[in-house]
């Protein structure tokens, strides 16, 4: 009897041990789709242009790159380069000084967006979270509309309204409709409603002004908010494309991740140093607010709000 | 879900605490001002001109036309192309990424080893931009790709020309999935945690099998944020315009057609009329969704969450 309950107990054993290996080998395979495509870009980054041509010419000859001949007829993925080399990088950093130009272009237009867009819903969310009447209750509502709408809908007002105001090829047209995006408004309004307000009513006791309280009591409170929230809105914009094709059709002024498709098929090593560049300030982001990134969606999914 | 609010309960305002409660209001009036303004500038008044362009010829003669400008824009057939493209593309997106990332959600809640590294993992798409990897996916799916000649490995001796044929669709797919799954997945491991365990422990005693308590418990009370994960999929869906633009410029194939290509062909034609008509019955579509799935959400989810 005794004897059966434990061999019972071995198999039990032994199919949880199937069962989590079968699903590290699940988890393990996706991890491997995810990260391929870019660890690939990383590290051909690092090849020489020779490689580069030698390996994907077949796909990129059709326009014609410098007399240059590809040898290769079939595509060669590869992982490591046969050579480190940083020629890419120093090509772009040194040498042609259209991405760089491009990369801060992508700078000016996103960082602004992030400061002021916090600043703007902070207040917006402070201002919700001190008084809850009817009113305040449709203006909630209507922005939680409006951030669920797509960029079919929303570009079309925003065009109308860059145009009157002469500000269309010009960043105002991407910066102000930025600013204004209802997005953190509606996060920081759930974080910040979880604020008792018995400590608002004892700065206030304290002799403290609104404002005061604003910046000393709730806006420290809501710092891992902030965070999430601008990391959230930062990949957002960092990663526009449907924005400046239509509000910025001067191309000097048009950010990386709209120009590097451009560069694509004529100086493809370029490219993938230029790509990998571009990813650099997201993945210090991830690296260092990983967590804050997953509270904020957490948030947004409003299942601890 | 979150878009619920607390009901407002104060009693009518009088005597002094009516006074403070008086000002309270008007500071948090000046705190809402900037944000409000600003919506209202760039979002909301120029949508309420964008519901005047879409019935008028066009916005210099600002004749009434009544609905022409809708019906003009159904009967077109660049717009119905971009339209049935985007909405099968979004059909087979969007339950998609919902199904995989719970997968994955659920996979992560065992006690792998590595489990906060997949977790970084999964998640590292999101952080990167289209623009840095859609290289890597054109080295992949070119006629002459990585693809096809993995493909000629096994014995598929045909090439297929994923980007300029109806495969286009499928490879879409693939590069949406791998953008978004990790999100959803933050979102539905969350709602996983959130599931009071004493529910599992009891089902668990009353020996419901592993498939039981999932489908039965954890489900059932994660209602709510599968709907939230289906909304934010299909938003998103909207935004694989990125991927197939920079794979594929302002004129890809009709298959990959998407309605935002077509905005954009009329932004610059500066086709005012058509673009407005277009723009509200997109916002009525949206509105439409999220309403039923709403519906379904009260209907589902009332009894688990009370």
């Amino acid at each position: 009897m005794r004897n059966r309950k434990s061999k019972r107990r071995i198999f039990k054993k032994g199919m949880h041990i199937i069962q989590l290996s079968i699903a590290f080998i699940f988890a393990a395979c996706f991890a491997i789709l995810f990260l391929t495509p870019i660890v690939l870009t990383i590290t051909n980054s690092f090849m020489s242009s020779t490689e580069i041509s030698a390996n994907y010419g077949v796909i990129f000859s059709t326009t014609e790159s410098g007399g240059k001949v590809f040898i290769a007829e079939q595509v060669n993925l590869k992982f490591i380069p046969d050579m480190v080399s940083f020629e890419q990088y120093a090509t772009v950093l040194l040498k042609s000084p259209d991405y760089l130009l491009k990369f801060w272009n992508s700078v000016i237009l996103v960082v602004p967006i992030v400061v002021f867009q916090i600043v703007v819903a902070a207040l917006a969310a402070y201002g919700f979270y001190r008084y809850d009447g009817r009113l305040r209750q449709i203006i909630f509502f209507s922005y939680i509309i409006l951030m669920l709408m797509p960029y079919q809908v929303t570009l079309v007002p925003n065009y109308l309204v860059s145009d009157w105001l002469n500000i269309l090829d010009t960043r105002w047209a991407i910066w102000l409709p930025g600013i204004f995006s209802p997005f953190s408004v509606y996060l920081l309004t759930k974080y910040m409603k979880r604020i008792p307000v018995g400590i608002i009513e004892a700065a206030k006791i304290d002799g403290a002004g609104e404002f005061q309280i604003f910046i000393q009591v709730a806006l420290p409170l809501c710092k891992s908010a902030v965070c999430s929230v601008a990391i959230l809105v930062f990949i957002d914009y960092w990663n526009m494309v449907e924005q400046p094709i239509i509000l910025l059709s001067d191309s000097t002024l048009q950010p990386l991740s709209v120009y590097l498709s451009k560069i694509n098929s004529e100086e493809l090593g370029l490219a993938f140093a230029v790509a990998t560049i571009y990813m650099i300030p997201c993945l210090f982001v991830f690296l260092y607010g990983e967590d804050y990134l997953v509270e904020g969606i957490t948030y947004q999914g409003g299942i601890k709000g | 879900m979150g878009f619920k609010h607390k009901k407002n309960t104060t009693v009518k305002p009088n005597g002094k605490a009516g006074r403070q409660r008086r000002k309270i209001k008007h500071i948090s009036g000046a705190f809402l001002a900037p944000s409000f303004l600003g919506v209202l500038a760039f979002f909301f008044a120029p949508f309420l001109v964008v519901i005047v362009y879409s019935v008028v010829d066009n916005p210099v003669s600002m004749n009434f036309v009544g609905l022409d400008n809708f019906v003009k824009l159904v009967n077109n057939a660049a717009f119905k192309q971009a339209v049935r493209n985007t909405l099968r593309f979004s059909a087979i997106a969007v339950p998609l990424a919902v199904v995989l990332s719970l997968l994955l959600a659920l996979v992560l809640q065992w006690k792998i080893p590595l489990r906060s590294q997949f977790r970084t993992f999964f998640l590292s798409p999101m952080m990167v931009p289209v623009a840095s990897v859609v290289l890597v996916w054109q080295v992949l799916f070119d006629y002459n790709g990585a693809v096809n000649q993995w493909l000629s490995f096994i014995g598929v001796e045909n090439k297929i020309d994923w980007l300029k044929s109806s495969y286009g669709i499928i490879v879409i797919v693939i590069l949406f999935l791998w953008k978004n799954l990790g999100y959803n997945m933050i979102l539905f491991m969350a709602a996983l945690s959130n599931i009071p365990q004493e529910l599992v422990e009891v089902a668990v005693l009353e020996k419901a099998s592993q498939f039981q308590i999932f489908w039965h418990v954890k489900l059932r009370y994660m209602t709510s944020t599968v709907l939230f994960v289906t909304i934010m999929s299909l938003i998103n869906s909207f935004k694989v315009f990125r991927e197939v633009y920079l794979l594929t410029g302002d004129n890809p194939t009709d298959w990959i057609y998407m309605l935002q290509h077509y905005m954009n062909n009329m932004f610059r034609k500066l086709n005012y009329q058509n673009l407005s008509a277009a723009a509200i019955l997109m916002s009525l579509f949206m509105i439409v969704v999220i309403g039923i799935l709403f519906l379904i959400e009260n209907y589902f989810g009332k009894d688990v969450e009370g």
